[in-house]
This record gives structure tokens, C-alpha cells and sequence, in this order.
């Protein structure tokens, strides 16, 4: 008796399910599905990730020489400076009426992302007072690319959007969303982590992880001596503007015989902390690597709390760091991922609205706080809060400096 | 409590909470200046369903027989880069791909009841340790985006049958398969009894076992099939994409959101997907207000606790269901009578 | 090692464990083999283990930082065994912990004078989350699962929202103290840290509670809530007050941390599955009404060290998680051979333990006719 209605919804189902399957592939035109064009572009990228190793030697080049090259542009306003290259032409933008922006953010929930969102909506009260902007609409992933491909999408179908700015979540992932939204013919904008595609308007990013690494790894490697042990204190796996900054500077301690270990912290103070006070119990730290300054504190604190000499050690123009630095008067270097990349963004915007060229790939300066620049940027900073970042670039803009310092997620 | 509510179940309630969600989500969709029935919102909102969907269907299955799976975002990922790096793009390989994906998966869920029913561990534990477990292999292996769906495979998540998304009518198919399992098999009757009462299920001759390891088996395989899908959907495989969701806690409150009770041995499917709903249809109305990320969480821990407590209360005044008459409604909804 | 035995508090309503029914050799004995006895060997083995691959960590100096810094992790395990042995969970205590610290740097900051006003406001706050995840859970009768799980979300969002995600900085120096201090020329052990200090304090306090009705009653009402309800304990304000001792451990826990580890709103993240994962590594069982509140301590001191091993063992990052897991499931699967062995002279040992809400009826078979 049981088992006949069993067999009978089973069957039904499995034949409504072939019905539905057999369905979809007609109505697959009008799907926005990824076109064959795009195929050879990703196919591409993921025979070059295909060994898994974040490590490529033609990218550390290109990166170490953008270190040394000129930037175009005034020094006084670095977020609009760029390297000579490739530019897109934007006349057919051109307009004078105010744009609509939709911006799919990854997420707000570190202190460097949150600092640069408080300085981009500065930026856009800016441009909404001059008429360039009119709205600027976003949608927040919360560090998930589902939501993500799922905010674009949304943007894309019921936005209404003049102009898209994406921040991606991840890159490989977020390729064939960002390749829809540019289907649109409207102008894109992706900034900090790139795409597999070269679609948009302009990608805009500081140099890169590659340099972080290599400025790192030098001033490290300069500071130490061979065979001395560095501690690497890293965030996460798996993020591509991470995941090259060790993979430079593990290649350059190996060439340099420095011992270097590292472990993943989360960013957690009591984390990193219990990491460092275990590897001083078992020898001597001579130097400390970060790829991103954020829980610095604690580690210079495990140092003192342990009653040994301070490290050598690389941090991040965090204000936390930039403040223990000068406390301690340790042997330092904060090396930059340049917060102003996200007002770029929006001058990128009134760019386009005006018709004019800009950067295909806006690579932005990215330039460390050496000792000797350490106290400007302190007594400029006065007053922010610990999870600031010195070279936010938003000096100029409206609010400053009570915004940052009330530090008000819009 | 025993007011006009009394004749509907609890699914009845949630379902009643989802058209709530529904009504103020178009409302205040339309105050925005947006429509709610949009094609585009409608296919955020169901696309959103899926996966969290798919996870919480298993999800049903594992807290009915009275253990928990706090593996599952780990097995998603692992089946998202292991069917990537097997497709390696080549249409050719998606089935044995597929395949391997889900047997792998199975194999988890299988260590999993084991532990929680031979071991006698907890499944809270079983389930935390077998996902720090995964968690270390996949962090060990993959470093970043891995392999590549090759076109046909991507399809899946790019076809849509007028505005419902393939992948969500994948997502009800495997909702109706498991309401089957419950309602027509002797296996479904075992779960709820094993979860109910393992002695007494025991007594009565059940072997507890068997419905706790299928439980955690088809959990798994349940998340390995999100993972795939989010392969298709990513066209990459991506090492932390099940953590990316949280899908460990959010189907666990999807669950109970939809009124299976936590501790194993009542609850139903359907409420499961009107829980899923219900958070598909908040995080739509959040993005179109264009809510402060911090505080969605805010409004999410509230909704959850408040939308459970609207019948959990009541649910300890409640005959047994057998001894009321079902409404017509309740008698679609409730499969587990 | 031996403290389990005489602070062990087993409630009437269950047999006795068979540590108490021999003599003093045999209840050691027989107290180690049970689970909670157990983990005290655990840890005694990571320990040993720990100093044979690198013998600095057997200097009291070092074995005195890591007691100390271990405390909070301990004083929140401690915490949550009281929520645990009434039934319940405790999802929401890294959000306390990471609210206390926010709350420490933001109130604090550089005033010397708000030490105390601000401190004991923290402990309010503590206490009143507590509260509200009690009183949801035993009057709304919310699975306190969900309760935690929405005071988790919600709290996170709501201190990350008033501060931008972000402290203003770390607070004075004489409120760090607190987690970062020690008592210096202390005989034998070189130095004594106050989180130590303060741990144990804690754990006496949380043994003697054990002890009086409310611990007996707390346990009892974890082992079965129907016959506690029925034998007239106030079952409400008992678990009420388990949620309240909970949050109050986690406030300790933060006021701790903000002097270990300094203001982050990072700080205290994963906090309640570790005190979690420690109290059933601690011999506990999840589901109630079972397992002793040092032995919780113990798991905690347990689990530091595992991770500690995992350090000098240079075990690569990548695959710490997997030892762990392995570990833990390993742990628990032999304590619960433990109880079904200390349960075994009553007769019918308990089929897998279950996560049991006690304030709904044991659910019929509901598989009735289709």
C-alpha cells in the first residue's frame, strides 16, 4: 500500500522534472547565459591559476618596476595620479545631466573598507553638490559572491543605472557578472580586486600585492641578517590581493635565507598575540611580516610582554600601527594599499560624465610611510580613531576631518 | 494561547508569517520607488532561495532525527573546488565531475552519522570537528578560485523558465523528493520516530542507527548539490564559499524559522522553505532600502527570534496533530501527519 | 588533578557516578576514567607533549604566561558549562566579548577616573544580555539555539553599526592592567598573572555554586526538565540565571582580553564555539545535565594547549583545523564512552545524546498513519 503512491509520486515528479529540464534549454536565448565569447578569456586565466600558486614571475616584474616609475598627475592629489597607458575613450558619456551610480560593494567589515566607504560617500556629497552625481545607489555583499553576482544582476535588471562601480568580492567568480553589466553598454568601474575580463571602462587599483611584497620583504630583508627568523601574521587564505603580497615576499626571503613562518591570525589581537609569545618561547623572532597592519598592536605587545628586544617589523599605515611605531621607536615600515582608490572611483565617474579619457588600468601610487614621513602623517591624523588609514586622501573633501573621526558608516 | 490560531499548525503559522513578509516587502518595495513583482526582484529573491534552500531541506532531515550538521558550508566548498578542478572547463567531464562531487560528499555525511550514532557524539561536535577537518584539507589544497565549469555546466545557473530560475525549481525537486521520503517510506516514519524519542523508537524495534546516518548522508549530498550549483553559478570553484553564505547557522535558523523543533522529531519541509523565504524576502526589502550592512544583522538576529517566538509559544499547548482536524490548508502543508 | 572528585556535585536525581562509591584510590581512579576526570589527563599529556618538543615551555615563566592567557578562554568556558548543564546553549558570547571590548575602549578611553563606573557598567550590560537570552528562552520558549544565535547577529551589528566597525583605540593603561598585569617575585612560579589569579577565583566561586541548591537544581533541570518542573524548581529563573552567570563570564572574559589583546572588534570572534568545543572536550554533555564546571575549565586549558603543541610542532597553518577537528571528535567520542560506563549500573544506558529543549514535551512519534 505504501509503496505505490512512493512509486507514483516519484515517477510523476521525475517526469515533470525532464518536462521542466527539457523546457529550459528552449527558452535558453533569452537568458543573459555567458556568451562564447567570453569562454576563451576565462579559460584562459584558469590554466594560469591552474597550478594553485599565487607566484607569477611576470607579474612581480611588471609590479616591481611600477614601484619605480613616474606617475602622471600632481603629487599634491595621488588619488588622481595614474601610470601612462592604454585610455579609454568616454565621449559617447558625455552628458550634463546628474547619473545615476550603482555600486555592488564586497563589504564594509574591515577597518581599511570601511574607512575608504566613509571617504567615497564624502566624495560623492562632493559631486552631488556639483551636479555630477544625483544618486548613487549600493548594494552591499557582506563578503559573500552569491550576493554579489546576485546584486549585479539586480543593478543590471531594475537599477536604472547610468554607471556601474563594482568592488569585487573575488576575482575569478566575479568575471562573468561583471561581463553582463558591461553588456549593458553603460560604463563600468571596478576597483581594488580585479576581474578576468578587460571589459570595463577602467580597473582601478594601487599597484598591487606583488610590490607590497617586495617593499615588505626588502626592508625585512635589508634589516635582518641571514638566517634570522621573520613571523608572517596573515589575515586569510584564498584573496587574491593577499595571497600575492606573501608570495612576493616568501620568494624574497628564500632568495635572502631568511627564516620566514607563516599563520593565518583572522586579524585577532589575542590570536596573533598567542602566536608570537608561543614562537618567542621556542627561539627568536627577529622580524615581523604582516600582509595587512590590522592586530599589529598586539604583536609588538607580545614582544614587551615577553621582555625582548622589539622586532623589525612591517605593518600597515593603519593609525594603530603608525601610533606604536613611534611609541616603541622600533625599526618599521608601513607599507600602503591606497585607501584613496575609493574616491578614484567616483573622480573616475565625473571623468566619464565629462567625456574625458581616462585610464583603461588606473594604476594608482602606492607608496610606504618610511620613519622619517612617520610623524607628518601622525600630527595630520591627530584625532582618528585607531582603525584609520594615514593615506585615506579625503583632506580636502567636505566633513573633514569630524567625519572620519565620528566615524559614521553611512 | 487557544484563540482562532489554534487549528493551524505551526507550518500554517510560518506560511502566514511568509505572506506577512511578503505584503510589507512589497509595500515597502513600492515606497522605494521600486516594484516588488519585478522580474528582476523575483529572480533575486527565488535565486536566493536555492542554495540556502537546498542546504536547509538537508538540514531538516538532520535536526529531525535529532543531531545537527555544522559541516555543511565546508562540504559546499569542498564540492564546489573538487567538481571545478575535475570539469577543468571541458564539457566532457561534467558528469564523472558531478558525480564525484556527490559521492564524496556522501561520504562525509556517512562519516558523520557514524560518528554521531556509533561514537555517540553529538552531532554539534561530530559535525564542528568533521568541518574543522574539511576545512584544513581545502585550506591546505586550494589557495584560491580553482578550475573552471565549462559552458553547459554554467547553463544551469543561466537558464530561466519564464521568471523562476532553473536552479530553484532544482532546489523544489529535491524539496519534493524529501517530502516524499518523509511522508510515503518507512525510512521518513523511522526519522521522525528515532527523532522523537530514540528509546522508544528503539523499543518499538527501529534501528536508530540507519535514520541518523541516511540523515547525515543526504544532508551532505544536499550541500554538495548547492555547491554545484554555485559552481555553476561562479563558474569557478571557490574554497570559501560555503563560509561566505554562513549556511551553517542560517539553515539551522531557516529550520526553525520554519518550525521543526530542535530537538529532533517535528517539523516539516515545507516550513523550511517558507523559513528560507521568509530571509529571502527580508534581505531583498534590505537591499532596496539599501539598509546599513551592520544593521541587516541587527534586523536579522531580531526577525529570527521573533519570528520563532510568535508560535513557539504555543506549540507546547498543541494535542498531538493527530487528534485535530486539519484545516485545508494545514492538510497541503503538513506532510508529517 | 584530583580536585574534580571533591568539588563533583552529581544531582539527585541521577546514580551516583561510581567515583563515589570507593575508597580514595579508587574514586581517583575511577574519576579519571570518567570523562570528566579524564580531560585533566588530556591535558596533562599536551603538556607533557608540548614540553618534550621544546623544553623552554617547561619553565614556570612560561607555563605562568600561558595560564594567563588562557584565562579568559577558561572564565568563558566556565560560563557556558552553566548554560550547557541546564540544556541550552550559548551562541551570543563572542558578541558580548567583542561588545565589552568595544564598550572598555569607546567609554574608557584615556579617563583614569571612568576605570570603574565603566567597568561595572560592562558587567550591567553583561548581566542584562544574560537576562534577555534567559527570559526569551524559558517564557517566550524560543530554543535558546535561536535566542543566542539572533542576540549573536544582532549585538554584532548593532556595536559595529555605533562605532563604524572600528574602537576609537585602547583604553588606559590602568584598565589594561587587569589582563595584562602580574604579581612579580612570587615564589616558585617566578610571576603570577592576574587572569590567572582572577581564573581561579572564578573557578572557586563556580565549584561552591555547584554545590548549593541553585547548581543541584541547575542540573537536575538539565538532566530532566520535566521532573525539575514538577518537583516545583523554578525552572525560568533558574536557566535565567545560568544565562546571566553565561554572559557575565563573557564580560569577564572581554574585560581580560581588552588587556591580553588590546581593543578590536575582531576580538572574542569564534568565542562560542571554542567555549563550547572546551566544555565538551571538558567531558560535558551537550543536551544537560551532566559534567562538572572545573572539568570545563580544564578543557579550555585543554584546547590552548593543543594549539600550542600545534605551534612548536610547526604543524603548517593550513592544517591546524584538521588536527583540531580530528581531536575533538576523537575526545568526545571516548568521554562518551565514559558516561555510557558511569551510567551503565542503572541499567539502560541513554541512546545519543540528543539536543533536548526542555520546555516543550518530549514530541510523540508523530509517523502515525499517512
Amino acid at each position: 500500500m505504501r509503496k505505490s503512491p512512493l512509486l507514483r509520486g516519484a515517477v510523476v515528479s521525475a517526469a515533470a522534472l525532464l518536462v521542466l529540464a527539457a523546457c529550459s534549454t528552449d527558452d535558453s536565448v533569452d537568458d543573459p547565459a555567458p556568451d562564447a565569447g567570453a569562454d576563451p578569456e576565462t579559460s584562459e586565466s584558469a590554466d594560469a591559476s591552474a597550478d594553485t600558486e599565487w607566484f607569477v614571475q611576470a607579474d612581480f616584474d611588471e609590479q616591481d618596476a611600477q614601484r619605480s616609475a613616474t606617475f602622471e598627475g600632481d603629487d599634491a592629489t595621488p588619488w588622481l595620479q595614474y601610470i601612462d597607458g592604454p585610455m579609454t575613450d568616454t565621449k559617447k558619456y558625455a552628458t550634463q545631466e546628474a547619473q545615476k551610480v550603482c555600486f555592488a560593494n564586497a563589504s564594509i567589515s574591515n577597518p581599511w573598507r570601511q574607512t575608504g566607504w566613509i571617504t567615497m560617500n564624502q566624495q560623492l556629497k562632493a559631486l552631488q553638490d556639483s551636479k555630477v552625481i544625483g544618486e548613487m545607489e549600493t548594494r552591499d555583499a557582506q563578503d559573500d559572491d552569491n550576493t554579489q553576482i546576485a546584486d549585479i544582476d539586480y543593478f543590471i535588471a531594475e537599477g536604472n543605472c547610468d554607471v556601474f562601480i563594482i568592488s569585487p568580492n573575488s576575482t575569478a567568480a566575479m568575471t562573468p557578472a561583471v561581463e553582463r553589466a558591461c553588456e549593458t553598454g553603460k560604463p563600468v568601474i571596478v576597483f581594488d580586486r580585479g576581474v578576468n575580463t578587460d571589459c570595463y571602462t577602467s580597473f582601478i587599483h594601487p599597484i598591487g600585492g606583488y610590490a607590497w611584497g617586495i617593499d615588505t620583504a626588502n626592508f625585512l630583508s635589508e634589516n635582518l641578517e641571514e638566517g634570522d627568523k621573520v613571523v608572517a601574521l596573515r589575515i586569510l587564505p584564498g584573496v587574491d590581493v593577499l595571497e600575492t603580497r606573501w608570495a612576493a615576499a616568501e620568494k624574497i626571503f628564500k632568495d635572502n635565507g631568511i627564516d620566514a613562518v607563516d599563520y593565518f591570525t583572522g586579524a585577532d589581537p589575542s590570536k596573533i598575540k598567542q602566536i608570537i609569545s608561543d614562537e618567542l618561547v621556542k627561539g627568536d623572532v627577529k622580524g615581523i611580516w604582516m600582509d595587512a597592519g590590522d592586530g599589529a598592536v598586539a604583536a609588538i605587545e607580545a614582544f614587551e610582554d615577553a621582555g625582548v628586544d622589539l622586532p623589525v617589523m612591517t605593518g600597515e599605515d593603519e593609525m594603530s600601527f603608525l601610533r606604536k611605531w613611534e611609541e616603541t621607536g622600533l625599526t618599521g615600515l608601513a607599507p600602503v594599499y591606497s585607501n584613496f582608490q575609493w574616491r578614484t572611483t567616483l573622480l573616475a565617474v565625473e571623468k566619464i560624465v565629462k567625456g574625458e579619457a581616462i585610464p583603461s588600468e588606473w594604476v594608482l601610487p602606492q607608496v610606504p610611510i618610511t620613519e622619517d614621513e612617520r610623524a607628518d602623517f601622525l600630527e595630520e591624523n591627530d584625532g582618528m580613531p585607531d582603525g584609520h588609514y594615514a593615506k585615506f586622501g579625503g583632506e580636502d573633501l567636505p566633513g573633514y576631518p569630524q567625519v572620519w573621526q565620528d566615524r559614521k558608516i553611512p | 494561547m487557544r484563540s482562532r490560531l489554534q487549528h493551524l499548525t505551526s507550518t500554517g503559522i510560518v506560511v502566514a508569517v511568509l505572506v506577512l513578509s511578503l505584503v510589507v516587502g512589497a509595500i515597502l518595495t513600492a515606497i522605494e520607488g521600486r516594484n516588488f513583482l519585478s522580474s528582476g526582484n523575483i529572480d533575486a529573491i527565488l535565486t536566493g532561495c536555492s542554495i540556502l534552500g537546498l542546504i536547509a531541506i538537508g538540514q531538516t532531515l538532520v535536526i529531525l532525527v535529532g543531531s545537527l550538521d555544522l559541516s555543511v558550508p565546508f562540504v559546499v566548498s569542498l564540492t564546489s573546488v573538487l567538481a571545478a578542478g575535475h570539469m577543468a572547463g571541458e564539457p566532457g567531464n561534467v558528469v564523472p565531475a558531478v558525480l564525484l562531487a556527490l559521492g564524496i560528499a556522501a561520504v562525509i555525511g556517512l562519516a558523520n552519522g557514524l560518528v554521531v550514532s556509533f561514537l555517540k557524539v553529538h552531532g554539534f561536535v561530530a559535525t564542528l570537528g568533521m568541518g574543522l577537518i574539511i576545512s584544513g584539507y581545502i585550506g591546505s589544497n586550494y589557495q584560491g578560485s580553482h578550475g573552471l565549469a565549462p559552458r553547459s555546466f554554467r547553463l544551469i545557473d543561466a537558464t530561466q523558465i519564464g521568471p523562476v530560475p532553473l536552479t530553484f525549481l532544482i532546489m523544489l525537486g529535491c524539496a519534493l523528493l524529501a517530502i516524499l521520503m518523509l511522508r510515503r517510506t518507512r525510512l521518513g516514519h523511522h526519522l521522525y520516530a528515532v527523532g522523537g524519542s530514540p528509546e522508544v523508537a528503539r523499543l518499538s524495534g527501529i534501528r536508530t542507527s540507519v535514520p541518523v546516518v541516511v540523515a547525515h548522508v543526504l544532508c551532505s549530498v544536499l550541500a554538495a548539490v548547492a555547491g554545484l550549483l554555485l559552481l555553476s553559478r561562479l563558474s569557478v570553484g571557490s574554497p570559501t564559499i560555503g563560509s561566505q553564505g554562513d549556511y551553517d547557522l542560517m539553515s539551522i535558523a531557516a529550520v526553525v524559522l520554519g518550525g521543526t523543533l530542535l530537538a529532533g522529531g517535528k517539523g516539516n519541509i515545507v516550513g523550511t522553505l517558507a523559513g528560507v523565504a521568509i530571509f529571502a524576502v527580508l534581505d531583498s526589502v534590505m537591499g532596496v532600502m539599501q539598509v546599513n550592512p551592520f544593521l541587516k544583522d541587527v534586523i536579522r538576529g531580531l526577525v529570527i527570534v521573533a519570528a520563532v517566538a510568535v508560535y513557539a509559544g504555543r506549540e507546547i499547548d498543541r494535542r498531538p496533530a493527530r487528534f485535530d482536524r486539519p484545516t485545508g490548508l494545514d492538510a497541503v502543508l503538513q506532510e508529517t501527519k | 588533578m584530583s580536585t574534580p572528585v571533591t568539588t563533583s556535585t552529581p544531582a539527585p536525581a541521577r546514580a551516583a557516578i561510581p567515583a563515589h562509591q570507593r575508597g580514595l584510590g579508587g574514586r581517583l581512579l575511577a574519576a579519571i576514567l570518567t570523562p570528566g576526570g579524564a580531560v585533566f589527563v588530556l591535558a596533562a599529556v599536551l603538556l607533557i607533549a608540548t614540553i618534550q618538543a621544546n623544553p623552554n615551555f617547561g619553565d614556570p615563566g612560561v607555563v605562568m604566561l600561558f595560564l594567563g592567557r588562557t584565562a579568559p578562554i577558561a572564565i568563558a568556558a566556565i560560563g557556558q558549562y552553566y548554560v550547557i548543564v541546564s540544556g541550552e546553549f550559548d551562541l551570543s558570547m563572542g558578541a558580548v566579548i567583542g561588545t565589552q571590548v568595544v564598550l572598555a575602549g569607546n567609554m574608557i578611553g584615556e579617563d583614569p577616573d571612568k576605570v570603574v563606573p565603566v567597568t561595572v557598567l560592562m558587567l550591567l550590560v553583561g548581566a542584562a544580555v544574560g537576562f534577555v537570552n534567559g527570559v526569551v528562552t524559558t517564557l517566550l520558549r524560543v530554543p535558546s539555539f535561536i535566542v543566542t544565535l539572533g542576540m549573536m547577529l544582532a549585538l554584532g551589528g548593532l556595536v559595529s553599526y555605533l562605532t563604524g566597525g572600528a574602537a576609537t583605540g585602547n583604553p588606559v593603561d590602568e584598565f589594561r592592567e587587569i589582563g595584562r598585569g602580574r604579581f612579580e617575585n612570587v615564589p616558585l612560579v617566578e610571576f603570577l598573572p592576574y587572569p590567572l589569579l582572577i581564573l581561579v577565583v572564578l573557578a572557586i566561586v563556580a565549584s561552591w555554586l555547584m554545590r548549593r541548591p541553585f547548581g543541584r537544581n541547575l542540573l537536575a533541570v538539565g538532566d530532566n526538565p520535566e521532573s525539575a518542573e514538577r518537583s516545583g524548581t523554578s525552572v525560568w529563573w533558574l536557566k535565567t540565571r545560568a544565562f546571566m552567570i553565561s554572559s557575565l563570564a563573557a564580560s569577564v572574559s572581554g574585560i581580560l582580553l581588552v588587556g591580553y589583546a588590546g581593543v578590536h572588534p575582531s576580538v572574542g570572534d569564534g568565542y562560542e564555539f571554542t567555549a563550547i568545543t572546551a566544555v565538551v572536550l571538558g567531558g560535558v554533555l551537550l543536551g544537560g545535565g551532566r559534567g562538572w564546571v572545573l572539568s570545563a575549565a580544564a578543557g579550555a586549558i585543554a584546547l590552548e594547549l593543543l594549539f600550542t603543541l600545534l605551534t612548536v610542532k610547526e604543524v603548517e597553518s593550513t592544517w591546524r583545523d584538521t588536527v583540531q577537528g580530528v581531536i575533538i571528535i576523537l575526545a568526545v567520542a571516548v568521554a562518551a564512552r565514559g558516561w555510557q560506563a558511569g551510567r551503565r549500573p542503572r541499567g539502560s544506558a541513554r541512546q545519543a545524546p540528543s539536543t533536548r529543549i526542555p520546555t516543550t514535551p518530549t514530541p510523540g512519534t508523530t509517523n502515525g498513519d499517512n
